[in-house]
């Protein structure tokens, strides 16, 4: 039995609201957190081993301890820029228990004595920010975030910053451009931004799941949390799975259960005679798996041993009515539109890859195009600024290495269906052609 | 169309990657077949300035000097819209970082974010409205041309895609097309992929769509009507059936905050008295 900490009686009404919230418990591990000592938190949430809920999976511990003492101005931002396909575990949190959210943010902000914070939330979601900005409303005016918080004598301020639309913005430090009210290029890193990020000034980035988990660390204890999953992948984890399944949505498991368990235990698997053709384990940005990899067990080091990442923990599933062609066409145009076009690598290889995608799909290619994609997804990966290009690679080039015979035989197939029309378009033109002397 | 083919055949091609020596003699299409190949190449439709992007040399006259920050004396400005983006800049230590929620809040009074709009907010932020275009241009939700005021996004990406996201944009273009106020777009990956096929009419989700309930949904957008109460995603419960106690989903039901079960297989209904319904 999987503990059910974030999503813990989600639907209960009114939880959006500090009165519920309270009642269930809320924002005393805030109280709690404020009495104890700055550094005892960083060490009970790296004690924890909780790791990045964004994508990269970095320990979340560290990062914090990462950002510098000292009297300058700190921020703590957070990622609220769910943009991967695939992935909505996000905005069903924010949704529900947005004060959550609210509570991690005033823990960690204490912790690193940061006294400004955003959550930067995407533009598209506009009824989960207007629940949000309540919710901080509601903080505001209960005393957890304003002057002199909690009669401690900490300053806290947290504004909710709409985002308007770009993948990139998820990138962090294409976010901290966007919040600083530039077009969201990402940064050249080192500096990272615990040192540089947000006006010059060390800054603590974050996903909302992360965030949302540090109070329910302190609540069960930093062993407790540590103790569920897996080795290195400790503590539940809020996964999206979508695509071709029965019951697709949120589940919040303990990492280590099966790709099986997951698919078809929880989302019910495919539909009725339809079988697993490949699946996505972490957003579309990782390299795919097949159905032979099922048993995978679905936690950090599992699948980075299998050559493919956890990621956001959004798992696509792609059943075997569909072309393989397709779906790498619809992932590569994603990544085409949505690269910034600061780094030459990515801007001009998700646009080529794309074009020979499309000509693989409408029978004007050849196989050496394989090749070439091949190639030209070698030669973004680790030559940007950010991995956005990585992300189109990566998936793209694991479609091409392990679909090969299928993306050839649609190339056949594609041509053949091309010629036998333009014959056909020949035969008709015939009588015109004699005419003109052919 | 043009027609580029494998110079080997496919058996030639297995033979070359698996070592041989590349065929001196390979068949080129047209070559000696008695056709000029022209049939296989057609003209790339340009536009009238002779492009092939639509649209890139306007707004472009390198006669003009560039914008400077306008003259708080020559423009207007609303008074609510000026309120709105001083109370952005307030929030933040360096005032610029408003720029994006300001051009989104002059977008909601003008409609997109017109060379008026641009030159409102600039002259609020003191800032250049070139920098401000360039703000607007990379962002997919702020709009650099005239559009309709009903905006409606349909999300096109792969998890969609996989559930007829496509045919779903589709149908709604073809039953929206001629309304001047809709603004209908394919958009990029919504982050709602469990309601897939879904889309975002004015900021509320709406999925899954069935084929059956595209008219009444079309209806409902240009009328501005609550789009499709039942399936909005609001109402929808997790789907990790073990989250929730008994007691508090029975709460929640009647309460009306989460939505009974839905019968995808029932008759679409697209009706909104569900008792106690809230939004």
């Amino acid at each position: 039995m999987t503990h059910k900490l974030l999503f813990h009686d989600i639907d209960e009404p009114g939880l959006n609201t500090i009165e519920v919230y309270k009642r269930r418990g809320g924002y005393q591990q805030a109280e709690k957190a404020l009495a104890m000592a700055r550094d005892s938190i960083v060490k009970e949430i790296e004690v924890s081993g909780l790791r990045g809920r964004g994508g990269a999976g970095f320990p979340t511990g560290k990062k914090a301890s990462f950002i510098p003492q000292g009297k300058m101005d700190k921020y703590l931002v957070c990622n609220a820029d769910e943009s991967e396909p695939g992935t909505f575990k996000d905005r069903e949190l924010m949704q529900k228990s947005p004060h959550t959210l609210i509570e991690g943010m005033i823990i960690a902000a204490y912790a690193v004595g940061a006294n400004k914070a955003f959550i930067f939330i995407r533009g598209e979601y506009v009824q989960q920010a207007e629940i949000l900005e309540a919710a901080v409303q509601e903080a505001k005016d209960a005393g957890y975030i304003g002057p002199n918080v909690l009669g401690r004598g900490i300053d806290l301020d947290l504004w909710v910053h709409r985002g308007a639309g770009a993948y990139i913005c998820g990138e962090e430090t294409g976010l901290l451009d966007a919040l600083e009210g530039r077009r969201g290029n990402p940064r050249l890193k080192p500096p990272f931004p615990a040192n540089q990020g947000l006006y010059q000034g060390p800054t603590l980035l974050n996903n909302v799941e992360t965030l949302a988990a540090i109070p329910h660390i302190l609540a069960v204890g930093p062993e407790a949390y540590a103790a569920m999953g897996v080795e290195a992948s400790s503590g539940t984890k809020l996964i999206s799975v979508s695509g071709n399944v029965q019951r697709p949505g949120n589940y919040e498991i303990e990492l280590g259960m099966t790709g099986r368990e997951i698919i078809y235990g929880l989302a019910g698997g495919p539909d009725p005679g339809r079988d697993v053709f490949f699946w996505f384990p972490g957003g579309s940005s990782s390299p795919v798996l097949t159905k032979d990899d099922l048993d995978l067990p679905y936690d950090y080091n599992s699948l980075a041993g299998a050559k493919t990442m956890l990621g956001s923990g959004a798992i696509i599933v792609v059943d075997d009515s569909n072309s393989v062609v397709d779906v790498a066409v619809k992932t590569a145009s994603f990544y085409k539109h949505e690269s910034c076009g600061k780094c030459t690598p990515c801007r001009e290889g998700t646009n080529w890859t794309t074009k020979m995608l499309k000509r693989i799909q409408s029978g004007e290619a050849t196989p050496m195009d394989l090749d070439v994609i091949e190639s030209v997804c070698d030669q973004i990966m680790g030559n940007c600024l950010c991995v956005l290009g990585d992300a189109m690679a990566m998936p793209v080039a694991s479609m091409v290495q392990k679909f090969r015979p299928q993306f050839e035989q649609h190339i056949e197939t594609a041509r053949a269906a091309n010629e036998a029309r333009l014959l056909a378009e020949l035969d008709a033109a015939a009588p015109v052609l004699e005419g003109i002397g052919h | 169309m043009s027609l580029r083919r494998d110079p080997l055949g496919p058996l030639d091609r297995e033979a070359v990657r698996q070592g041989a020596d590349v065929p001196t003699r390979v068949h080129v299409p047209g070559d000696g077949d008695g056709i000029s190949g022209e049939l296989f190449h057609h003209e790339v439709h340009r536009f009238a300035d002779g492009s092939r992007v639509p649209g890139w040399r306007e707004g472009h006259d390198p006669g003009k000097d560039a914008a400077e920050v306008p003259d708080p004396a020559q423009v207007a400005v609303p008074e609510d819209l000026r309120a709105e983006i001083e109370d952005y800049m307030s929030r933040y230590p360096d005032p610029r970082s408003a720029a994006i929620p300001a051009l989104a809040a002059a977008q909601r009074l003008h409609g997109w974010c017109s060379p008026d709009a641009i030159e409102q907010v600039a002259c609020v932020m003191r800032l250049t409205p070139g920098y401000l275009t360039a703000v607007a241009g990379f962002y997919d939700m702020l709009e650099t041309r005239p559009v309709g005021r009903k905006t409606v996004y349909v999300c096109t990406n792969i998890s969609c895609s996989l559930r007829g996201g496509d045919e779903l944009l589709a149908a709604l273009k073809g039953q929206l097309a001629d309304d001047p106020d809709v603004n209908i777009r394919g958009f990029e990956c919504l982050g709602a992929c469990d309601i897939a096929p879904m889309c975002s009419v004015d900021g509320v989700y709406v999925g899954p769509v069935d084929d059956a309930e595209i008219p009444v949904l079309a209806e409902q957008i240009a009328a501005g009507a609550d789009p499709l109460p039942l399936k909005q995603l609001v109402r929808r419960r997790v789907a990790d059936t073990a989250a929730n106690s008994d007691g508090v989903e029975v709460e929640a039901i009647e309460a009306g905050t989460i939505g009974p079960v839905l019968h995808t297989d029932g008759p679409a209904t697209g009706g909104n008295d569900i008792p106690g319904a809230a939004r």
